[in-house]
């Protein structure tokens, strides 16, 4: 019983990480940079959509799409104003511009959304069914499925269309997709908008799970950073497989070290893990260019 | 010369201060009393749980003249949870404002933080929330730290005692926020469990963002847990009820009062009934005169207030509304408000007629909390209101 509901647990957690982790990579393979505001984007899908469905009460599936559609928007803003103005002198202070836009968008819902968390209700999270003797929401097996499904689906986009491809040569060399025809700023505007709205639905997804209020995104930000880091950040599938595994290390160590244990043992895998694999565990070896 | 006016402005202000400074008649017109709480972020509620007692109070004491013949005024600062602002907010009340004396929030860090400086400025500092052990037995030679709250240690004994008479623990398991509150609750509750020579089965530690706990509840069960002793704030409670239902693991929770803290009910579902927490004060089914007429004083203030859900939880009030009054008899029996004869003042108190009990000598030099582990009641949600338990 032990291993089944930390096995369980694990992977629901893991998919978590996976998807917001997964925010992380599409930018970073389309415009060598990344959104440290993740968590706060997963927490902007989840705050949005408790006001819409709960407090505005409109149906579900229309307060579902108006929140991701929010997220991906905050994506396009946070690309125009945090990103681009540096990365396109050359600077790296985008890092610090994204952690501080973060920060922002976490206090400015705490001042509008209030400082209680609140509860999400779901009918997937309501009625636990049970699986070899562990009792799980429905909830819980829909995300790792949503999860994995995402993760296919980056790969097949970037590895089969058109428009994969066209935003994979983007970060190859800006110029000469530029003179192919590509629009290169809109490709990393969408990137982040992808990004951002992966991040909203993981918010979404966990909010019945979890509570809803401003700072409930900077640990899973935290985390899914090093799960993509560990993923290697260039590959769909080695990025939500880390998530899987990062999720189902910390149950496990949990259930049999005990919880003291969790962040010491799993953050040391996470430093083992890419001494020895140091492009994570599916990512291409970065080519420097002289 | 851009200095030149400020700097004349500046000028003018210190022969000014220098002025009333030297016309102390003027300067005191009221009794001035500081409150250093969270009054922002996630526990602002408590800060107005807090003026709202305080308030209430202050009112009565001035409709009967105040105290010293002058009226009773409240400066409140916001401390944001935070220990460094507290203590700066505490200095500034204390040395610009002349506070006779301050009242604490919620958070344990910040008034750990503010003691050392009260104690060294001579200036009493009330605690009506914060339970933290150390708050009042700091260990100073003149120890100018009171309370009318909960004493962690003596919650500690209060939930193993009644782990064992309502459930018969032979097991407990305890399951404890990942903090500093978690913590000192840890040593507590070991002593506690000792002192009943009850072994634990087990320890677990989550965190405040912790999705899910059934990993570590799932080691409780392994090892035979049949009671648990809960120790965390409100959302992280109801991330424990939730795992438990997932779990199907049908278990008596026995807790401290962080579940009051927000709509624990909301948080953590219909299950949330099932635990059993501590307070110190409650409306529901209090028949006392003083209680329904301090609820109709509140509603009539504060418009607000409909229903006893609004009042959730009541012990911020209730302690704050009590020690207001013990703080003005404390001044009334000095005949002044320097801190050392307030400090007397507080042990010259025989008895008063309060909202939580009739106090009887409650504070000596040993023993400078009000309120004993008789004084607490165990509670539930039921909705969003609490209802003490009969036991």
């Amino acid at each position: 019983m032990l291993l089944t509901s930390a096995v369980i647990s694990g992977l629901g957690l893991g998919s978590m990480y996976g998807l917001i982790a997964l925010g992380f990579h599409v930018t970073y393979v389309v415009s060598n940079t990344v959104n440290f505001s993740q968590g706060s984007a997963m927490m902007l899908g989840a705050v949005l959509g408790y006001t819409f469905a709960v407090t505005l009460g409109w149906p579900l599936p229309l307060a579902a799409m108006t929140a991701l559609a929010a997220c991906a928007l905050a994506g396009a803003v946070i690309e125009r104003t945090l990103v681009r103005p540096f990365a396109e002198r050359g600077s790296n202070a985008w890092l610090m511009a994204t952690v501080a836009g973060g920060i922002v968008l976490d206090n400015l819902v705490l001042f509008t959304f209030g400082k209680e968390p609140r509860g999400f209700p779901s009918v997937l999270a309501t009625k636990p069914v049970q699986i070899f003797g562990a009792g799980v929401y429905p909830l819980q097996l829909v995300i790792p499925v949503a999860g994995i499904a995402i993760a296919i689906l980056l790969q097949v986009v970037f590895s089969r269309t058109r428009l994969g491809k066209a935003l994979l040569a983007v970060v190859q060399n800006p110029d000469a997709a530029k003179l192919m025809g590509i629009n290169v700023r809109l490709a990393v505007t969408v990137s982040f908008m992808i990004s951002t709205a992966l991040a909203g639905l993981a918010g979404l997804l966990i909010a019945p799970l979890f509570s809803v209020h401003s700072d409930m995104g900077t640990l899973f930000g935290i985390k899914a950073f090093a799960v993509a880091i560990l993923g290697g950040i260039t590959s769909a599938s080695g990025v939500m497989l880390a998530g899987l595994a990062y999720g189902l290390i910390e149950a496990l160590v949990t259930a049999y070290l005990g919880s003291v244990y969790t962040q010491i043992v799993v953050f040391s895998v996470v430093i083992l893990a890419l001494a020895f694999m140091p492009n994570g565990l599916m990512g291409r070896a970065a080519v420097n260019k002289v | 010369m851009s200095l030149r006016k400020p700097f004349a402005r500046a000028l003018a202000a210190l022969g000014l201060m220098t002025l009333f400074a030297a016309a102390p008649v003027h300067a005191q017109e009221t009794v001035k009393l500081g409150l250093v709480a969270a009054m922002s972020g996630q526990s602002a509620k408590s800060g107005e749980a807090i003026v709202r007692g305080l308030s209430l109070a202050i009112d009565e004491i001035n409709a009967k003249g105040g105290v010293l013949g002058k009226k009773v005024e409240l400066l409140v600062r916001d401390d944001e949870s935070n220990p460094a602002k507290g203590v700066l907010a505490a200095r500034e009340l204390v040395q610009r404002e002349k506070v006779a004396a301050l009242f604490g929030g919620l958070d344990t860090p910040v008034s750990i933080a503010i003691v050392p400086f009260a104690n060294q400025a001579k200036v009493p500092f009330m605690g009506v929330w914060a339970a933290g052990t150390p708050i009042t037995q700091n260990g100073a030679a003149e120890n100018y730290v009171f309370r009318v709250s909960a004493v962690d240690d003596l919650v500690d004994v209060a939930l193993v005692d009644y782990a064992i008479k309502k459930y018969g623990a032979k097991k407990p398991g305890l399951i404890l926020i990942n903090n500093p509150w978690g913590e000192s609750n840890e040593k507590g509750l070991k002593a506690a469990l000792a002192a009943k020579n009850l072994p634990y089965v087990g320890i677990e530690k989550f965190e405040t963002n912790d999705v899910d706990v059934v990993p570590q509840l799932s080691r409780l069960k392994q090892a035979g847990s049949d009671v648990l002793l809960l120790v965390a704030n409100v959302a992280p409670s109801a991330q424990v009820v939730k795992s438990l239902d997932r779990m199907g693991w049908d278990v008596p929770i026995v807790s401290h009062w962080g579940p009051s803290g927000g709509r624990f009910t909301e948080l953590a579902g219909p299950s949330a009934a099932k635990v059993h927490f501590i307070q110190t004060f409650s409306f529901s089914g209090n028949s006392s005169p003083k209680a329904t007429a301090l609820l109709d004083a509140l509603k009539k203030k504060y418009p607000e207030i409909k229903s006893l859900a609004d009042v959730t939880p009541a012990v911020g009030i209730a302690n704050a509304y009590d020690a207001m009054h013990l703080t003005a008899l404390a001044i009334a029996k000095a005949g002044s408000t320097e801190g050392q004869k307030v400090r007397e003042g507080f042990y010259g108190i025989d008895k008063y007629e309060g909202l939580i009990k009739t106090y009887q000598k409650p504070f000596t030099p040993t023993n400078q909390d009000a309120l004993a582990a008789s004084d607490y009641l165990f509670t539930y949600f039921k909705g969003d209101e609490i209802l003490p338990l009969t036991n």
